[in-house]
């Protein structure tokens, strides 16, 4: 089955909505000098490099060359992978698929945005096709807010349902020192703030972020090698649905599927892991929710609760910090949201949990943490983190 | 040194520079692109497997992984599944200029197709428009090949 394999450093920059202070090349750098340090390494024990962000917003179509001198694979193996938002966990799991084939005993995994260096919408309109797309596509936001639509008339769930994961998050986020946003927020701010593409308002989107994040993954037999107590991964799953915007399937409420993608890899990866009650079995959380009305279906489509259910959910508080399964303790995606990076700052949000280190945010005594990733047309990652060897 | 003003170069920025794509549309989208602008046609394929009709048509049913070739006409009419009245504004890399906003992003089953269909919706009001609505395509007068050819959709 391979050689298992552990989260051993980890690497977080700066966050915020300009780092006119360093290029491209020097915040990866960041990220990785501080992933080192953590895993007390040097660049010479790095036995391969993954690295990934979103092309289009620096328009540099060949990172893992161009940034080579910072990311730390000057002559080592080293390659690039990028599939939209889920970037930063398809990194995550290139970066366990090659350390659990035995090739490799310890890969850096980094992801890495400036999203201040172009304009977000029109760049991620470019990764969608040029004659059926394109002139009707608004990005994220409306290819979102056609969800959430869809999802209030199917179930009778409000924009103030949704406005509880904006405030959570946001919440969640005061107490994290590498987060975007640090803004306490309550339901009436978020209800006042303008629509962006209705029904997703200001305040129910995720902010354009700078930042990157970097990672070490370890071999089983490697991890007495590290400082710090290794966070393990567990399984990884992941689907990707079709290329045209308008076929993406976010599922029907009495269908096989509803939220199509992450119902389809949670069903698979629960089924090799033995989850059978996510909300009572996992200890916490990091999810890819980049608006506010992913908080609220997402969680369905998770298991976490019944189809229409996401409301009540919320309000019983299972989700906030000291819940049964508190939801971004970092703040999440609503927080900070460097695109490239996101998903992999998921992970390694999750790693310090499991290392009983995330300082403020600590979820005490977490020893199983359920993290993912969202991007392209309504794909989704997953992956599962476990305190102890599985 | 490090206290000097940090400075940003603007690249591709302005309104006379391009970097010019030419992107095929396949054979299938071809025959789409040339009977809307010919004979206001929505042409659809359907999967010779599962019978599913796809719009705009395509050689390969992404499920079944086979390749289709018997084109069927789908009709410009149907239902709306969702919609998002778009507000804020972004660059349009098609132009390089602010997209004009508000518009209605719709996503319309159409009669006699399997997927979806993006275009806009000509109303932008959201407390008028309802999912389910029945609407029809409006086509340009002068149709010159491409997406556009249909004006909008509108509610019947």
């Amino acid at each position: 089955m391979g050689k298992k394999v552990a989260v051993t450093g980890v690497g977080i920059t700066k966050q915020s909505s300009v780092r006119h202070d360093v290029n491209g090349v020097e915040i990866i750098n960041e990220a990785v000098r501080a992933a080192l340090e953590d895993a007390d390494m040097n660049r010479a024990d790095i036995d391969a490099v993954v690295i990934g962000n979103m092309d289009h917003f620096e328009g540099i179509n060949y990172v893992e060359a161009w940034s080579i001198d910072g990311n730390g694979g000057l002559m080592k193996p080293t390659m690039k992978v990028t599939t939209g938002g889920c970037t930063g966990s398809t990194v995550a799991m290139a970066a366990y698929y090659h350390v659990a084939s035995g090739l490799f005993n310890k890969v850096l995994a980094i992801g890495w945005e400036k999203n201040s260096e172009s304009d977000t919408t029109g760049a991620i309109t470019t990764a969608f096709d040029a004659i059926w797309d394109r002139p009707v596509f608004a990005g994220a936001v409306a290819g979102l807010a056609v969800e959430a639509a869809l999802y209030m008339h199917e179930t009778g769930a409000t924009e103030e349902d949704a406005a509880y994961v904006a405030v959570r998050d946001r919440k969640h986020a005061l107490n994290n020192p590498f987060a975007h946003l640090h803004i306490n927020l309550t339901i009436k701010d978020i209800m006042d703030s303008p629509y962006l593409s209705w029904p997703v308002k200001m305040g129910d989107m995720c902010p354009r972020t700078d930042g990157a994040c970097a990672l070490i993954f370890s071999s089983e037999d490697v991890v007495d090698d590290f400082p710090m107590p290794p966070a393990w991964v567990v399984a990884v799953a992941n689907r990707h649905m079709y290329t045209y915007t308008a076929d993406a399937d976010f599922g029907s409420i009495d269908g096989p599927y509803w939220m199509t993608s992450l119902e389809a890899a949670s069903k698979d990866i629960y089924s090799r892991v033995g989850i059978s009650d996510p909300l009572n079995q996992f200890d916490m959380a990091e999810l890819y929710l980049p608006y506010s009305f992913a908080g609220v279906k997402w969680m369905e489509a998770l298991g976490f609760t019944g189809r229409g259910g996401g409301p009540e959910l919320l309000r019983s508080g299972a989700t906030d910090m000291g819940g049964k399964c508190p939801v971004n303790p970092s703040g999440g995606v609503l927080s900070s949201n460097p695109i490239g990076a996101t998903a992999l700052l998921r992970v390694a949000d999750a790693a310090l949990q499991m290392q009983a280190r995330a300082g403020a945010r600590q979820v005490p005594d977490a020893k199983l943490a359920l993290c993912t990733g969202f991007g392209g047309c309504y794909w989704s990652d997953m992956l599962i983190l476990s305190k102890d060897k599985p | 040194m490090t206290d000097s003003e940090k400075i940003c170069i603007d690249v591709l920025s302005g309104p006379d520079e391009e970097q010019p794509f030419h992107y095929a549309a396949g054979v299938y989208g071809s025959v789409f692109i040339n009977e809307l602008r010919d004979n206001k046609r929505l042409m659809g394929i359907k999967c010779p497997k599962c019978g599913k009709v796809y719009v705009p048509p395509r050689r390969v049913c992404p499920p079944c992984f086979v390749e289709m070739t018997e084109l069927v006409e789908v009709s410009s009419e149907g239902s709306l599944y969702s919609f998002s009245v778009v507000s804020f504004g972004f660059l349009d890399p098609a132009t390089g200029k602010e997209k004009p906003v508000p518009y209605t992003y719709a996503v319309i089953d159409l009669d006699g197709a399997d997927n979806r269909f993006l275009h806009f919706l000509d109303e932008t009001d959201h407390n008028k428009i309802k999912i389910n609505a029945r609407v029809k395509a409006i086509f340009e007068e002068e149709r010159t090949g491409g997406l556009l050819d249909i004006k909008h959709f509108t509610m019947v």
